[in-house]
């Protein structure tokens, strides 16, 4: 299927959950959609047979600035050897997403890292904690607007 | 017997300071514990290997802080690390010595500004006796940075204090 007949199937199974896409003129043609859809979406563009997508490639984390943050997924299939990006757009305050552990084991630690470093909350994620950073860390470093700690644990962190 | 073979007639006696006695062993057997965190520690490997063979020098790696006289920090220290290094260190016994190779080890390395979670120099935790500028030092670097820590140990005396 070309990025295109995938938008269509999305667009006709769910409708206004499919919010916004640029198919052409981009290296990986991108859908975005609502947050709150995500699982469903993903469930479907794993099951359905034309679709297939039996992989999760990459999954990460965004700051679009202006106190919103995203998530990005990108999908392949083996089968149909076809690929699209899914992203999500969340305020920052409010950064809830679902989670898609369920669907793509693989997501397990990806979302952990998307949680530590930007402060995006998956919800159904069945283990929820830091990945890279120590637990007793504070803020997420990747954020535009994070400021680096003056110490950690009595050592000084900037040079 | 290697260098002392052959070289004495009737006499099994050799005069000699107990100092210059004790710091050649000491210096012929630095044990450095055996963990490494970046590519220096590729490096490291590459030195113990047998083409640069560090066991020429006596150093052998071991795997436990106790059985160590020396720690070779190879490579990038993070802050999550660093509190494990700390207690390496304090794990070893006494006299021991701290080896920091490489740049990242040393300040910081290429994430002196941006680098959120890195400790810029091992030397802000525990006490460092030998420097090794490089990224990654070569194998080279690595020896000239054991033979002065080798030089530094035989400067040494029981009878005076060790400066901490």
């Amino acid at each position: 299927m070309i990025p295109q007949e995938i938008h269509d199937t999305l667009k006709g199974t769910f409708g206004e959950a499919i919010l916004e896409s640029k198919l052409d003129g981009v290296l990986d043609p991108w859908i975005k959609v609502a947050p709150d859809k995500v699982r469903d979406i993903a469930k479907f563009l794993r099951d359905d047979e034309r679709m297939h997508f039996d992989s999760l490639m990459l999954l990460s984390g965004m700051d679009y600035t202006k106190g919103q943050l995203g998530v990005v997924y990108h999908l392949h299939s083996m089968k149909w050897n076809h690929k699209i990006v899914l992203k999500v757009e969340v305020p920052a305050d409010q950064a809830h997403v679902q989670s898609v552990e369920a669907i793509w084991k693989t997501a397990n630690w990806h979302e952990r890292e998307a949680f530590d470093m930007y402060g995006v909350l998956f919800d159904g994620h069945p283990d929820l904690r830091r990945i890279l950073m120590p637990d007793d860390w504070e803020g997420f470093p990747l954020r535009k607007d994070y400021q680096v700690p003056e110490f950690y644990n009595g050592m000084k962190v900037p040079y | 017997m290697g260098l002392l073979d052959q070289r004495f007639d009737n006499s099994n006696i050799i005069i000699t300071s107990t100092d210059s006695l004790l710091n050649w062993a000491r210096l012929s057997s630095i044990w450095p514990i055996q963990f490494g965190l970046a590519c220096c520690a590729i490096e490291m490997m590459a030195t113990g290997a047998s083409h640069y063979d560090l066991d020429r020098f006596g150093t052998f790696f071991r795997a436990s802080p106790r059985q160590a006289d020396a720690m070779i920090v190879a490579g990038t220290v993070t802050l999550k690390m660093a509190s494990r290094i700390k207690v390496l260190y304090d794990q070893m016994a006494e006299p021991r010595y701290v080896i920091s190779m490489g740049s990242c080890s040393n300040c910081g390395g290429p994430y002196w500004e941006h680098g959120y979670h890195v400790l810029k120099g091992v030397d802000r935790v525990i006490p460092v006796d030998v420097f090794i500028p490089g990224c990654p030092p070569r194998p080279e670097a690595l020896l000239e940075g054991l033979l002065k820590l080798q030089e530094k140990i035989r400067g040494e005396s029981l009878a005076k204090k060790r400066p901490s």
